[in-house]
């Protein structure tokens, strides 16, 4: 590659009381691209961002940013980045503008500096009006938005978010992933943790699916989708023989958009190009075979649920949402 | 060095700025040692003491230096508080994702237990002055006193902070906090000389560094210089160590939390 990448992670890995929460986990995140890592709780997601931040050191391999080493070089990662940590990180004594002004101060601003930039981070995210109020009587969504602005007042070249909106309503959400958005087109390179499926899926460039410390699969959503084998069409068959099945299996592998063929349970998920030509010919392949009766059919786009359940064997969905991961 | 100075007043304003904004928290802190253990504790036992055992023109007296290095132990033993949390709710990751030395949160924490800790020992001298106790080493004798409590604060404030990095919970925190608080008071020399003790408690308290920094600020309060400074030598020697040993631990936990 000509430009060197924006980070760059080899073979992390990080063992904390005998248990290994990242494991020889490597990735690199271009300029200018929003990359998600994407997992449950618990998977090693805010552990590798921890890393990232130069907050805990690894047990093993390297990571650096710009071109530095996040352990050798940790003072100069630091003067390079920003982060958003997740919303309870919050002092509640202090107003908004007193949050920025410790972290001006942190970052070595000068008075004059710190004035002018205050002023317009508190206008970017559109906390002016609440900017003098201490933080107890903040809502979630406008915490979520002086921590964005905590998080740019460095004027970072990357900014790490710690689950961006994490236990926050729809109207909020949107407006931090517009936010998110707007940072891009800034030409920052913006790297999040997220356990949302729709959020890595509409706001990320490219995502690592993390699952038990490693890396399951990486790529851009469209990608990863893609890489499942087409859209999905599911088929309900009531009292179908194996026989029958089996007939009917061999007759849909004849159509020429039928990419691959797997049963599950009382039916079939058959995956398809074109979902326009193949919906009306599988039905009528159905109805020729004698002893499969049609029950239901179900038309898919894959989603990114799919993609994780096919490379870690089950459901994002199916975890218990949980306040916070440890 | 000056980047360094901006970071620690930058956090010691924080913990200020905390502070006044618990209007109540910041009351009793600074009201419930004297109110407590001078007034109440003091007038209570006035009559109930015997003069020939306390040594001192009245228990009041004898019981300011107690109560001086009480307001040390308790103000130490809960600096690490406020870092507790910040490393509960995320916020101390927040201060060391930033280029700061990592010792500025340390040593504004220390600032600000410091400045708390001697503003509260002038309040308590002065409240003893109101009920007729005045030191008999003058202004150089309260400057002494202050110093020794620092010393005595800067190694208590150190364990604090030790235990507020290594604590899984904060639970474990509060519990070591008020088994260690109560015990270190009654055996040490704040209420009843050493020679009063019983034996076995006599010789516990022989080990408590409190003991030790109380017999210093006792004589500068109800004797004079000639009986305070041989004890004040002691008393310094006895805090290096003490010092010396807290803050190498501390360092040891932070180290190991922070990196």
């Amino acid at each position: 590659m000509s430009t060197p990448a924006a980070i760059e992670v080899s073979n992390l890995g990080k063992v904390y009381d005998a248990v290994e929460a990242v494991k020889n986990l490597s990735l690199s995140v271009q300029h200018g691209e929003i990359f998600g890592l994407l997992g449950p709780n618990g998977a090693g997601k805010s552990t590798t961002l921890r890393i990232l931040i130069t907050t805990l050191s690894p047990t093993t391999g390297t990571a650096t940013i710009l071109g530095h080493d996040v352990v050798k070089e940790a003072d100069t990662v630091r003067r390079l980045i920003g982060y958003v940590p997740q919303e309870r990180a919050i002092d509640r004594f202090l107003t908004g503008r007193e949050h920025l002004q410790l972290l001006a101060d942190l970052y070595h601003l000068t008075k004059q500096e710190a004035l002018t930039r205050i002023d317009t981070l508190l206008k970017l995210v559109g906390l002016e009006e609440h900017a003098d109020r201490v933080a107890k009587g903040y809502s979630g969504g406008m915490k979520r938005k002086l921590d964005i602005a905590c998080g740019l007042l460095p004027n970072p070249k990357i900014l790490f978010l710690d689950e961006p909106t994490l236990g926050l309503d729809v109207q909020s959400r949107l407006n931090i992933w517009e936010h998110i958005r707007q940072l891009k087109q800034q030409g920052i390179t913006i790297v999040m943790t997220t356990n949302y499926l729709d959020e890595a899926d509409q706001l990320c460039d490219r995502i690592a699916i993390i699952d038990r410390g490693e890396i399951r699969a990486m790529g851009s959503p469209k990608d990863l989708k893609a890489s499942l084998g087409g859209d999905g069409i599911w088929l309900t068959l009531s009292d179908a023989t194996p026989e029958a099945l089996e007939q009917l299996t061999t007759a849909l592998q004849s159509l020429p958009f039928v990419r691959g063929i797997r049963p599950r349970e009382n039916g079939l998920d058959i995956r398809v190009d074109g979902p326009e030509k193949a919906l009306p010919a599988i039905m009528e392949t159905t109805n020729t075979v004698p002893g499969c009766r049609l029950d239901g059919i179900e038309y898919h786009r894959p989603r990114l649920d799919d993609v994780f359940v096919a490379h870690t064997g089950r459901s994002l969905k199916d975890e218990p949402p949980a306040p916070a991961e440890g | 060095m000056n980047e360094q100075m901006q970071e620690v007043l930058a956090l010691t304003n924080r913990w200020v700025k905390r502070l006044s904004r618990e209007k109540f928290s910041m009351l009793f802190t600074l009201i419930q040692p004297m109110l407590f253990w001078l007034i109440f504790f003091g007038n209570l036992f006035q009559r109930a003491t015997d003069i020939q055992v306390v040594q001192a023109p009245n228990y009041m007296s004898f019981l300011a230096a107690g109560v001086v290095v009480m307001t040390v132990l308790n103000n130490g033993l809960a600096g690490g508080v406020d870092l507790l949390f910040d490393k509960e709710n995320g916020f101390l990751e927040r201060l060391m994702a930033t280029p700061i030395k990592r010792s500025s949160v340390i040593l504004s924490r220390f600032l600000f237990v410091m400045a708390i800790t001697g503003m509260q020992i002038l309040v308590i001298l002065g409240v003893a002055f109101l009920f007729g106790v005045s030191a008999e080493t003058g202004i150089l004798g309260i400057a002494l006193i202050l110093i020794l409590g620092m010393l005595f604060g800067i190694g208590l404030t150190s364990i604090s902070m030790a235990m507020a990095f290594s604590v899984k919970s904060h639970g474990d925190f509060f519990s070591v906090l008020g088994f260690l608080s109560l015990p270190m008071i009654f055996l040490s020399s704040a209420l009843v000389p050493l020679a009063a003790m019983p034996g076995w408690m006599q010789a516990l308290a022989f080990f408590n560094p409190m003991t030790w920094v109380i017999d210093a600020v006792r004589p500068l309060i109800i004797s004079g210089w000639s009986q305070a400074l041989p004890q004040v030598g002691i008393a310094l020697v006895v805090l290096i160590a003490f010092d010396a040993l807290c803050l190498y631990g501390g360092a040891k936990a932070f180290k190991r939390s922070v990196g």
